[in-house]
């Protein structure tokens, strides 16, 4: 029976290698990622994306769906910084994929190329699901995604050398029309400069980095732990004596304390779509900037 | 992390600007001394040309310059961000107290940075192994003697069985060390110490990193792939025991000390295969004195995902172990302070068959999810069964044929809390002792048991859990069993399995 199987295995195996258009394989662990690999590889990569809008990057099933396609990819592109510690480790070890392990030039982490926010002065569970190299929400600043991309396309120069050429020429590509593109939403967000928000996660700083905005509360009591009613009502208090304009959580959150809050202070709750896919409009990355600053604008009117 | 890397580079960087002025003061100081009024046409082709190469090893030098300035600039910027952060919490502080003292100017360095820290407790433990400790304990309440456990029908295993102790005691402690090795392995120890305070090891093991092929071997002692639950630690169950499936037919947790193969074929589906090479001493084989392989484990996995909100897994496994006077004891009939020793010897065989699907919205487990899971484990033992080894040693064959199952599902109704209903099942099936009947003959039953548990993990790393069951294991007796148990997970961010 084993024998069997393992022939069918290595005749698929063979007919895969026999095949003449080589695409890279990629797996992105989150979908900003995997947008970004389409733009730098467009159809020189078939892009597998691990985790999706809705859900929690932090919390991920190590599925068997997951497994294969580590086992599979030639090139894994991840925030890094912690956020997947709790499902690639092991994805790595069951696909038993050399090429992609940490170290190899197979294992790409965005977060190696930008500063990183919220860098802890002390490493404490009791501070709630801490990140010791910092905040890795990095996607939601233009400016980081500006960062990593230059590094990706020498990535995959390196795992694919014989698109070298193409990859340089569509970041080329992609650096003007984001430059640009950067221009403009920093330019659109100005007036948000200085507008204090509430959070629901430690998930923004980066954006709030970029916009000048002031985070005065978060609804998480601890990152990663779920909003309790007495901490509700904490920040309840808070905000009467250092209001908020706006509250604001990623489209996996979970609606409820948002909603709770808002239904007290009367503040605006602004669903972001927080990474590609996270709303109608996030289609691409800058779809997902378009909204971003189009919803923030709207509600801080 | 990368903070204390900064004094290297900057220096680096402070020695390229002074070797490039450096430079810059030797190079240029032939063509000073040739005056203006002096140049010849040909001085002054030699002389564009020296300005020319000057300029293009400039150039270059530049770009390595800037490149060098713009890593120490996002290296810096860091550090000036966590000074500020630094500053920010002095200045609170400072305004908390509410002093007049003027509260600027905190020098930063009162409050070093956490590289720093890090790089002063000297480099080599930075190649520590992660440590990870899970603590656990509880209380169980049993309306019967546990040390009369046994599922009736089915022959003592010995082992970590049955409902534990009664009152308050300490669950299974385990320390886990685990790293990379070198670049081609990976290794990895988990010590248990025991609420008698024995310390074992659960696990030790090395793995391959680096085969090709999505190869992967291991070697050493680890838990059997045999079925689902097996190949997990106690902490990880959603439950406070072992189903009696696993309990009856392996004597809890089937460990092998041997090889380990396991192979993800490349296809979009997984599907894995494994083979495992044991000693097999562990029940239901025994020690065997020989050089060869006692137990031999066969597996095959797949799974996928139905849509964004389903997974599963299902697989089988063949298990064929041998026992070479695998011994237990019996009660004399009619008289039960008479004991006698008997022994197994023979081969034991085991197919089972496990399956796990779940279910999330969207995939975000976060607020509510189920789990489905279940197994069926059939088992085969054929030999010869020796009565009373110390006396008679009435020695006939044997064959057996039991099985067992058990379905559990656990949903998570709300954040943080989780509610799962478990329902065990065994078949004692058929027993032939042959000349030994009359002395060594099993009733035939079919044990039982119901357990509904509640649990509350206010984050990912704490667990309590209430459980109750309703053990009809032994024949004729109900055991009304409440478990409550905490477990907490320390230290390295361990990451779960499927």
């Amino acid at each position: 029976m084993m024998n069997k199987t393992s022939l069918l295995g290595l005749g698929l195996m063979l007919a895969g290698i026999a095949l003449p258009a080589h695409a890279l394989k990629v797996m992105a662990c989150e979908p900003e990622w995997a947008a970004l690999t389409q733009e730098l590889a467009g159809e020189h990569a078939s892009i597998y994306t691990a985790t999706q809008a809705l859900q929690d990057p932090h919390n991920i099933q190590a599925r068997p769906s997951l497994i294969a396609a580590v086992r599979n990819a030639e090139l894994l592109v991840c925030t890094g910084a912690e956020l997947e510690v709790g499902w690639l480790p092991v994805l790595l070890r069951q696909a038993g994929n050399g090429a992609v392990q940490p170290g190899q030039p197979g294992m790409f982490n965005a977060a190696d190329f930008v500063r990183k926010l919220d860098v802890p002065t002390r490493v404490d569970r009791a501070d709630g699901d801490v990140h010791a190299s910092g905040n890795p929400h990095i996607q939601t600043d233009p400016r980081n995604i500006a960062a990593v991309a230059p590094a990706l396309a020498k990535r995959l120069a390196e795992v694919d050398p014989a698109h070298a050429a193409d990859y340089a020429r569509r970041l080329a590509d992609f650096q003007t029309r984001w430059g640009q593109a950067v221009q403009r939403w920093t330019q659109a967000a100005a007036p948000l400069k200085g507008t204090a928000i509430v959070v629901q996660h430690k998930g923004f700083p980066y954006l709030s980095n970029w916009l000048g905005l002031k985070e005065v509360a978060t609804l998480e009591p601890k990152p990663g732990v779920e909003p309790s009613s007495s901490h509700l009502s904490s920040v309840l208090t808070k905000l009467q004596q250092q209001p908020a304009r706006l509250i604001v959580r990623a489209a996996y959150n979970d609606g409820r304390s948002a909603q709770w809050l808002s239904e007290r202070t009367h503040l605006p709750v602004v669903v972001l779509p927080y990474t590609v896919g996270g709303s109608e409009r996030a289609r691409d990355l800058f779809g997902l900037f378009d909204d971003t600053v189009d919803l923030l604008l709207k509600a801080a009117k | 992390m990368s903070l204390d890397k900064t004094p290297p580079r900057l220096a680096l960087l402070a020695g390229l600007v002074l070797s490039a002025h450096a430079h810059a003061q030797h190079r240029p100081q032939p063509t000073p001394s040739a005056r203006p009024a002096a140049i010849a046409p040909a001085d002054l082709q030699q002389l564009r040309q020296q300005i020319d190469e000057l300029k293009r090893s400039y150039d270059s030098r530049i770009q390595a310059l800037e490149n060098q300035l713009q890593q120490a600039q996002q290296q810096l910027t860091q550090q000036a961000q966590q000074t500020r952060q630094a500053q920010d919490t002095a200045q609170d502080a400072a305004r908390t107290a509410a002093t007049a003292v003027a509260t600027v100017q905190q020098p930063p360095a009162e409050a070093p940075p956490l590289a720093d820290a890090g790089s002063a407790s000297s480099g080599a433990n930075r190649f520590n192994p992660a440590i990870s400790l899970i603590l656990s304990g509880g209380y169980a309440g049993l309306s019967r003697d546990p040390d009369t456990w046994h599922p009736s029908g089915f022959l003592p295993t010995g082992g970590e069985v049955g409902p534990g102790r009664r009152g308050f005691s300490l669950g299974e402690s385990e320390l886990t060390l685990s790293a990379n090795i070198d670049h081609l392995f990976y290794g990895a120890i988990t010590l248990a110490v025991s609420p008698e305070d024995t310390i074992s090891a659960e696990e030790a093991f090395v793995q391959t990193t680096a085969l090709p092929g999505g190869l992967k071997l291991k070697a050493g002692r680890f838990y059997a792939g045999l079925g689902y639950l097996n190949q997990q630690h106690a902490h990880t169950w959603d439950f406070a025991d072992a189903p009696l499936v696993q309990q009856a037919l392996l004597g809890g947790q089937f460990k092998q000390e041997g090889l380990q193969a396991r192979w993800v074929l490349p296809l979009d589906r997984y599907v894995e295969l494994g083979l495992e090479l044991g000693n097999g001493q562990g029940f239901p084989g025994s020690e065997r004195n020989r050089n060869g392989a006692g137990a031999t484990l066969l597996s095959a996995h797949t799974g996928g995902d139905i849509g964004i909100s389903h997974s599963w897994r299902a697989g089988v496994s063949w298990l064929q172990t041998r026992a070479d006077g695998r011994e237990w004891t019996s009660t004399d009939a009619l008289d039960s302070t008479t004991t006698y020793t008997n022994a197994f010897s023979g081969r034991s065989r085991i197919w089972a068959l496990d399956g796990v699907w779940k279910w999330a919205p969207n995939g975000n487990g976060r607020v509510t999810n189920f789990k489905l899971q279940g197994e069926y484990f059939r088992r085969t033992e054929r030999g010869e069964v020796a009565f009373d080894t110390a006396g008679v040693h009435s020695v006939d064959a044997y064959s057996s044929a039991q099985s067992g199952w058990y379905l559990q599902g656990v949903y998570q109704f709300m954040p943080q809390w989780r509610v799962g209903l478990r329902h065990d099942r065994l078949d004692s099936g058929r027993n032939d002792f042959g000349a030994n009947a009359l002395s060594l003959a099993l009733p035939s039953h079919n044990p039982k048991r119901n357990t509904l548990m509640v649990d509350w993990s206010p984050s990912e790393y704490s667990r309590w859990r209430l459980q109750f069951s309703d053990d009809r294991a032994r024949q004729g007796i109900v055991d009304h069993q409440v478990f409550l148990q905490y477990q907490m997970s320390l230290g390295a961010h361990g990451a779960h399995s499927y």
